[in-house]
């Protein structure tokens, strides 16, 4: 298979415009008679249900929450970019695209990241629009922070709610479709399958997550708005509901899944404090514009922070990138961490974290200030650990956050099934081999309302002659019965083991072989280990329940049945790659300091993986990326 | 520490509820309150039994989807805290802990503590947005609003939807949520136009969805896990009777 990315002829800064004057179009009267399903009601799918639905086409949402306001883009905290310039630093699209590009390491398509920094202009206004409450300077100019990685103040914020505040306008947008009847709302609703007919995407297999009974839904395209999948490690900064289980079981009907490897570990989240944990809470990013980070210079440190003298405190990513500092990069913060902490250097109970420390900041704005610019976070911090970080540094640890790989998409956000597209962090799109902050919002939330109008009504308008699309055929008869019969082989397992214990066994194998750093020998294993859990799970996992009833666990375990799949192919993906990339740290790969050594010659390509059936391998395909605006250099945040 | 438990259980929407008691021993006072029910989850997946269902998703105290009564008091004794937020440090070892659904009768219990709150999305269908469309935005500082303002609207905005001042009232009203959007709304440009049609449909909403009348005990602020204000009510009552007084929908 060769993947055709459609990127559109013309120089960088015209494509978009030439690719939406010749998209086609359709009739407002030929709208009525399509019918489009999106899954998801985060940033990206309340975006393009809410547009799709404005535009009068008939519009089914689902999302697995009991309120699509409660999708996970509702926990993002820090803020989104936008290259308005407002701050008159130098900010500009062209900016915004090098940085971006940069920051994910050569490793995103030229096109797409341009074309993104492009609308993030429009984004601010449209949820300005909405009534989103940015934060404001004192003359009422909408005002910016800078995040880690650039230079320019371009991330716009709602204090540190900025996700929900987005996603808010974003739900409330869906409401009023939902309110006019253009928008059909299916909460708790969980997708299990694709139905594919003669090669297109045609509609999908949802169970009702309150009765238990499967549905089928059809319809002339799917959109799949889904989320990430870092929720594979456990122990992440997901909420628990978030899962793979709709990319995968779209790639297991024909979509490649791309870049699955390449996962994001930010730097400030909360240290794990036991084993009965569930989750690890991130401190927003915005933090480190104030905070500074170290660690005792003295291995083994037992003294309380505040009494270790200023002299015996190593400021470690001021000493080792000076030039950016406390803002370094994601991945280089969260490896500079897991150095320390490795060495022996750690702080806290487990010896698991670093500080983050307010006091320098404190002193020199006040505490009000600090208060009024993070004052949530730091409730949050005292609720969850019981410490007041007014008085002594926080604890932070490194954790998986974000998944850059999902389905691939052409410049379209079409996977290789046509009709099936796949918006915001579902995708693998924009964000490279390690997303800066802030713009992920900014990508699910184009994505959703300036992007997929357009290429999805492309698509559309060559299926106004479809007539409806019935659902009484036999790919969806099969599809239901795969369904139903997973469900029902799950439940008759009857072992002895919890699905919650075979999910953190797996998070712990991925944190360990496949995690922040990974070598040729601990994958290798890993993909061994992975395979042995997943036969162990289909013999001896537990469910308790029934399977046409509500029933939670039953939920969890078809989602742990497909991480399985999914770890192994990130394993798989980590192999193949043998250099180190942003995110992807290959410890067989650096230079004499330690630092990431990216292969240009032989690995500037994405790397996009087939699904082959049970016992074959994965296959991969390779779309080799071009870079005609600018050239590959060598990351340096020193 | 150890705990006993007195949980709601009920089977489904009809089904009749009772209060069953589990015993848990050896608890880690850093938990959570919802680690605490995972762990008696798996213990009762273990022993063969049904585990407890119960809402959550982000616990970090910002989807509002975990609410549930304990010791009567919605998301728990801690004030301004969502039930993911709460740890066991807030309990006593030994101590008995009552777990309930919320109660209101627009909240119909689904199963054991999950309630269904549908109502509030339709209460923001019915008018809780601005009515703008995709892709023609003016540009955003063409719109300045003073930094107090944004602020002020924000303090509105940051409601989670979790249904705890309805299941506090003891009118089981929604005044409290639909007047955060409302005030939220009317007090930015952007949603001034509308400001009448809207609280006149959003009230209408909130009655025809059965949820009962605010009789100011303003038992909401205190359990509000976001601190939104009973001013937000008060500024309802001014925009409704603004919009009576003009006449105008
Ligand atoms: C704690 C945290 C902080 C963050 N902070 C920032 C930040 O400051 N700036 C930034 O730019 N980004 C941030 N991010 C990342 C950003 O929030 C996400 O990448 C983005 O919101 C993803 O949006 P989405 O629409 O793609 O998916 P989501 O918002 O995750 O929505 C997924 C939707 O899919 C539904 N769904 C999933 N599977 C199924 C299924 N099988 N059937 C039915 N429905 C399904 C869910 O119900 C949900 O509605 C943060 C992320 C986290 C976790
Ligand atoms: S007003 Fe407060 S208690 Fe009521 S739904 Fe909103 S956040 Fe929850
Ligand atoms: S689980 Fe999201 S607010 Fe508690």
């Amino acid at each position: 298979m060769i993947l055709n990315s459609k990127i559109p002829q013309g120089p960088l800064e015209h494509k978009w415009a030439y690719y939406k004057k010749k998209a086609k179009l359709v009739n407002p009267a030929n709208r009525k008679k399509l019918d489009v399903i999106v899954v998801g009601t985060g940033l990206a799918g309340s975006s393009i249900a809410a547009s799709l639905g404005e535009m009068g086409y008939n519009v089914k949402s689902f999302c697995f929450q009991d309120s699509p306001r409660r999708a996970h883009s509702v926990a993002a905290q820090g803020g989104v970019n936008a290259a308005k310039n407002y701050k008159n630093d130098g900010d500009s699209v062209y900016r915004m695209f090098v940085d971006t590009l940069k920051g994910g390491d050569f490793r995103a398509r030229e096109a797409n990241v341009y074309r993104m920094a492009e609308c993030s202009l429009n984004l601010i206004d449209q949820s300005v629009a909405q009534g989103v409450p940015f934060g404001r300077e004192y003359g009422g100019y909408l005002n910016n922070r800078s995040f880690g990685g650039v230079q320019v103040s371009r991330t716009f914020y709602a204090r540190g709610q900025t996700g929900q505040q987005l996603l808010l306008g974003a739900y409330q947008a869906l409401m009023r479709q939902v309110g006019k009847g253009s928008v059909q709302l299916f909460s708790r609703h969980e997708m299990l399958d694709l139905v594919v007919i003669d090669g297109k995407a045609r509609g999908i297999i949802v169970r009702n997550l309150d009765t238990g009974e499967i549905e089928r839904h059809a319809a002339h395209a799917v959109v799949l708005a889904t989320g990430g999948y870092g929720k594979i490690y456990y122990l992440s900064t997901l909420a628990m509901g978030c899962n793979g289980s709709a990319i995968w079981r779209a790639h297991k009907k024909g979509a490649l899944m791309a870049s699955p490897s390449w996962i994001q570990v930010h730097p400030t989240s909360l240290p794990q404090s036991g084993d009965y944990q569930s989750k690890l809470t991130l401190m927003s990013e915005s933090l480190r514009n104030d905070g500074r980070i170290w660690v005792p210079l003295q291995q083994n440190e037992n003294r309380a922070p505040n009494d270790i003298p200023e002299n015996e405190r190593d400021y470690y990513l001021e000493r080792r990138y000076p030039a950016f500092g406390n803002l370094a990069p994601r991945d280089i913060s969260s490896r500079a961490a897991k150095e320390r902490i490795d060495a022996g250097f750690g702080i806290g109970p487990l010896k698991n974290a670093v500080y983050l420390d307010f006091s320098k900041a404190i002193k020199e704005q006040g505490k009000d200030k600090i208060k009024e610019k993070y004052g949530n976070l730091f409730d949050m911090y005292l609720k969850i650990t019981g410490y007041d970080a007014y008085n002594e540094p926080m604890m932070i640890s490194p954790s998986a956050h974000f998944s850059m790989g999902g389905l691939w998409v052409d410049y379209e956000l079409m996977t290789t099934v046509p009709g099936l597209f796949a918006l915001g962090e579902a995708n693998f799109a924009d964000h490279g081999a390690n997303r800066l902050g802030a713009n992920s919002l900014l990508q699910a939330s184009v994505d959703g309302y300036f992007i997929a109008p357009y290429t999805i009504a492309n698509y559309l308008a060559d299926e106004i002659h479809t007539g409806k699309i019935s659902s009484d055929t036999p790919e969806f008869e099969q599809a239901e019965n795969t369904v139903k019969n997973q469900i029902q082989d799950l439940i008759n397992i009857k072992g002895t083991k919890t699905v919650d214990h075979f999910h953190k066994t797996l998070g712990k194998l991925l944190y360990d072989y496949c995690g922040l750093a990974r070598n040729e020998e601990g994958l290798k294993y890993a993909i061994q280990e992975i395979r042995k859990l997943k036969q162990e799970f289909y013999k001896d996992v537990r469910i308790s329940g029934q399977g046409d009833k509500m029933n939670t666990e039953l939920e969890k375990a078809g989602r742990v049945a497909d991480y399985f799949e999914i770890g192994e192919l990130m394993c798989y993906d980590a192999l193949t790659r043998n250099e180190s990339c942003g995110a992807h740290f290959r410890e067989e790969f650096q230079t004499p300091d330690g630092e990431a050594m990216r292969n240009d010659e032989d690995y500037q390509f994405i790397s996009a993986w087939a699904w082959t059936g049970k016992n074959g391998g994965p296959e991969l395909i390779k779309e080799p990326l071009i870079f005609e605006e600018i050239q590959p250099t060598v990351r340096s945040y020193k | 520490m150890d705990l006993h438990l007195k949980i709601w259980r009920q089977k489904d929407r009809k089904g009749e509820g009772k209060l069953v008691d589990y015993d848990l021993k050896g608890l880690n006072s850093h938990m959570s309150f919802l680690e605490m029910l995972d762990t008696l989850n798996e213990k009762l997946i273990t022993e063969g039994d049904e585990p407890v269902e119960f809402d959550h998703d982000c616990r970090e105290g910002i989807c509002g989807q975990c609410g549930m009564m304990i010791n009567g008091i919605a998301h728990g004794p801690l004030k301004h805290t969502t039930t993911c937020q709460l740890h066991l440090r807030s309990f006593k070892d030994g101590e008995t802990i009552l777990i309930e659904p919320f109660r209101a009768e627009a909240f119909p219990v689904k199963k054991d503590l999950k309630v269904d709150r549908s109502a509030f999305d339709r209460i923001i269908s019915s008018g809780g947005f601005v009515s703008v469309n995709t892709g023609q935005a003016p540009d955003a500082t063409a719109i300045p609003i003073t930094h107090q303002t944004a602020e002020e609207a924000f303090d509105s905005a940051a409601c989670i939807g979790c249904g705890a001042c309805v299941a506090t009232c003891k009118n089981g009203s929604a005044a409290l949520f639909t007047s955060a959007k409302i005030t939220h709304m009317a007090i930015l440009p952007q949603g001034k136009e509308e400001r009448s049609k809207r609280v006149m449909d959003m009230v209408a909403q909130m009655d025809t969805e059965l949820f009962g009348h605010c009789s100011n005990t303003e038992a909401c602020e205190v359990e509000c896990p976001q601190g939104i204000s009973v001013l937000n009510i008060a500024r309802m009552n001014f925009e409704y009777n603004r919009a009576l007084f003009f006449n105008k929908k």
